[in-house]
């Protein structure tokens, strides 16, 4: 709906200051990949730069740069129909930032790279927000999208759950106390002891997820020993984005 | 619209694709025209659905065309293809979102696509004339068939005359050919719908009752490009206007309906 593919049954929205039922007044400075990359297979890598290059009006003497920033400075004159997935995904955003963006939606950037082209990836994005261009994420890899976002908006079943800066949705979040014991039977004593003190606290993945600030893993710690419990871990951490969606969710 | 053309002229021109296209055009003007005078004196005839041209219709102000014309229904079913296949590719590899995002004015997109596949077709029917009118000139003679005429003004004319009807003929096979891409969404469902209802189901309708073939869309197209008579063992005459008229409301209101859904239809994959 953002790129003009569907039209907007109701409601408003407004891209680079410009009305989405308007998309020819902003597509010019959006990149997009969406719903992963799609060439001609039959042509090159550069070719098919150079078919979006002359569509969209832009120059072709980016093309070869652009192949060169995502990795693909050697493989330009080779067919996409040979390309690896992780390729075509470089591809598919060396096509997005063909005419300079001041916008840039990804949809899953970082599927099928690997661990080397998932750091370029990231600090190609990095580099490029920190030059002025807006970029716009989605994914469902929560983990990734911890290390890249500034900002966040998290949905589930079409409703929005979150929105705002990622730190004061990592902030407004309760720290966690993962406790281990030797056996299965310490984790309910441990959990009775959390309990006991106020604190909400579940039994998860071999361990005793308590909520609470970090201070108190002093007592808690002391409150095990003295029930003769020895404690195998004791982490005060605060969650990740993926703990976070399941608490705002309710799903787990 | 030029961008898009000149975007869409940059897929044509991928080797695969041109010099395998452009064989098969000079192959068959070569051949079609060839076996005009290879066969003159044949009794199963020298032209196609077993006609008989004889020398002294070779040897008129036409007769170096014959074998363009001759030629020109199959340079529209090969249109017919290609342009079903540039339409419809754009759903299956799913690039048609690419487009969309560098190209929002879809009817642009359809014009500027339209314009560099009728420049395609342009090089075939070129590619096809020369061919053609060249193997007649070379094989003429030992059919004993007088160019005399060929290359005066009712010569020069006729073949002006062909060329014209020929290029119409394809543009409008190659414009059914989009038409169904763009209903279909499939280069395969495309090509083989529109070959199928060209070869067979045409020629079934007509042997079933022979006045059908003044109103089928296939037949109109092909007698466009002879000038107007359609040719077979089955067939009547059709009037060239006529030819031009059903033709032309035929491609006329493919055409509209297929750029009124490709306006309006959401692109969701």
């Amino acid at each position: 709906m953002l790129l003009g593919l569907i039209t907007p049954t109701g409601g408003t929205g407004e891209i680079l200051g410009e009305s989405i039922k308007h998309p020819e007044r902003y597509l010019p400075r959006v990149g997009a990949m969406i719903e992963g990359p799609a060439f001609y297979p039959a042509l090159s890598g550069k070719e098919n730069l150079n078919v979006l290059a002359t569509l969209g009006g832009f120059s072709t003497d980016r093309v070869q740069g652009l192949l060169e920033q995502v990795g693909l400075g050697e493989r330009g004159k080779s067919k996409f129909k040979t390309y690896s997935l992780g390729m075509k995904q470089r591809l598919g955003i060396a096509a997005a930032l063909l005419p300079n963006p001041k916008l840039l939606m990804l949809d899953e950037p970082t599927n099928g790279l690997d661990p080397e082209g998932i750091q370029e990836v990231r600090a190609l994005l990095r580099s490029l927000a920190n030059d002025g261009t807006s970029v716009f994420v989605s994914s469902h890899l929560l983990s990734e999208l911890e290390l890249i976002s500034d900002y966040l908006v998290m949905l589930r079943k079409g409703e929005v759950v979150f929105t705002g800066k990622m730190t004061d949705l990592m902030l407004s979040q309760q720290p966690v106390i993962i406790a281990k014991g030797a056996s299965e039977n310490d984790l309910i004593k441990l959990l009775a002891i959390a309990e006991q003190a106020g604190h909400h606290a579940t039994i998860r993945d071999g361990a005793v997820h308590v909520q609470g600030p970090a201070e108190w893993a002093l007592d808690f710690n002391r409150a095990a020993f003295n029930a003769g419990i020895t404690l195998s871990q004791l982490t005060p951490q605060l969650p990740n984005l993926e703990e976070t969606f399941f608490e705002m969710t309710g799903d787990k | 619209m030029w961008n898009v053309a000149f975007a869409e002229l940059r897929k044509l021109r991928r080797p695969t694709l041109f010099f395998g296209t452009m064989g098969a055009v000079v192959f068959f003007s070569a051949l079609f025209s060839s076996l005009l005078f290879i066969l003159i004196d044949s009794p199963q005839g020298n032209s196609d659905r077993g006609r008989v041209v004889g020398r002294e219709v070779l040897g008129l102000a036409t007769g170096g065309v014959q074998g363009f014309t001759s030629v020109g229904g199959f340079l529209g079913i090969i249109a017919l293809c290609v342009f079903a296949a540039q339409t419809a590719q754009e759903y299956t590899y799913g690039t048609l979102r690419n487009l969309l995002v560098r190209q929002p004015g879809r009817l642009r997109i359809l014009l500027g696509k339209f314009v560099a596949m009728k420049l395609f077709a342009l090089v075939m029917i070129v590619l096809s004339a020369i061919v053609s009118i060249g193997a007649s000139v070379i094989l003429a003679p030992g059919a004993e068939v007088s160019t005399d005429l060929w290359f005066g003004a009712d010569g020069r004319h006729a073949i002006f005359t062909t060329f014209v009807n020929v290029t119409i003929s394809v543009i409008g096979f190659g414009t059914v050919g989009m038409v169904l891409g763009l209903l279909l969404r499939s280069p395969i469902s495309a090509i083989s719908l529109g070959v199928l209802w060209l070869l067979i189901v045409e020629n079934l309708l007509v042997a079933v009752k022979n006045s059908w073939q003044s109103w089928l869309p296939g037949s109109q197209l092909s007698a466009i490009a002879s000038g107007g008579s359609a040719s077979g063992p089955v067939s009547g005459a059709i009037e060239y206007s006529h030819a031009l008229l059903i033709g032309g409301i035929y491609v006329a209101v493919g055409a509209t309906i297929a750029s009124f859904l490709f306006v309006r239809r959401d692109v969701a994959n």
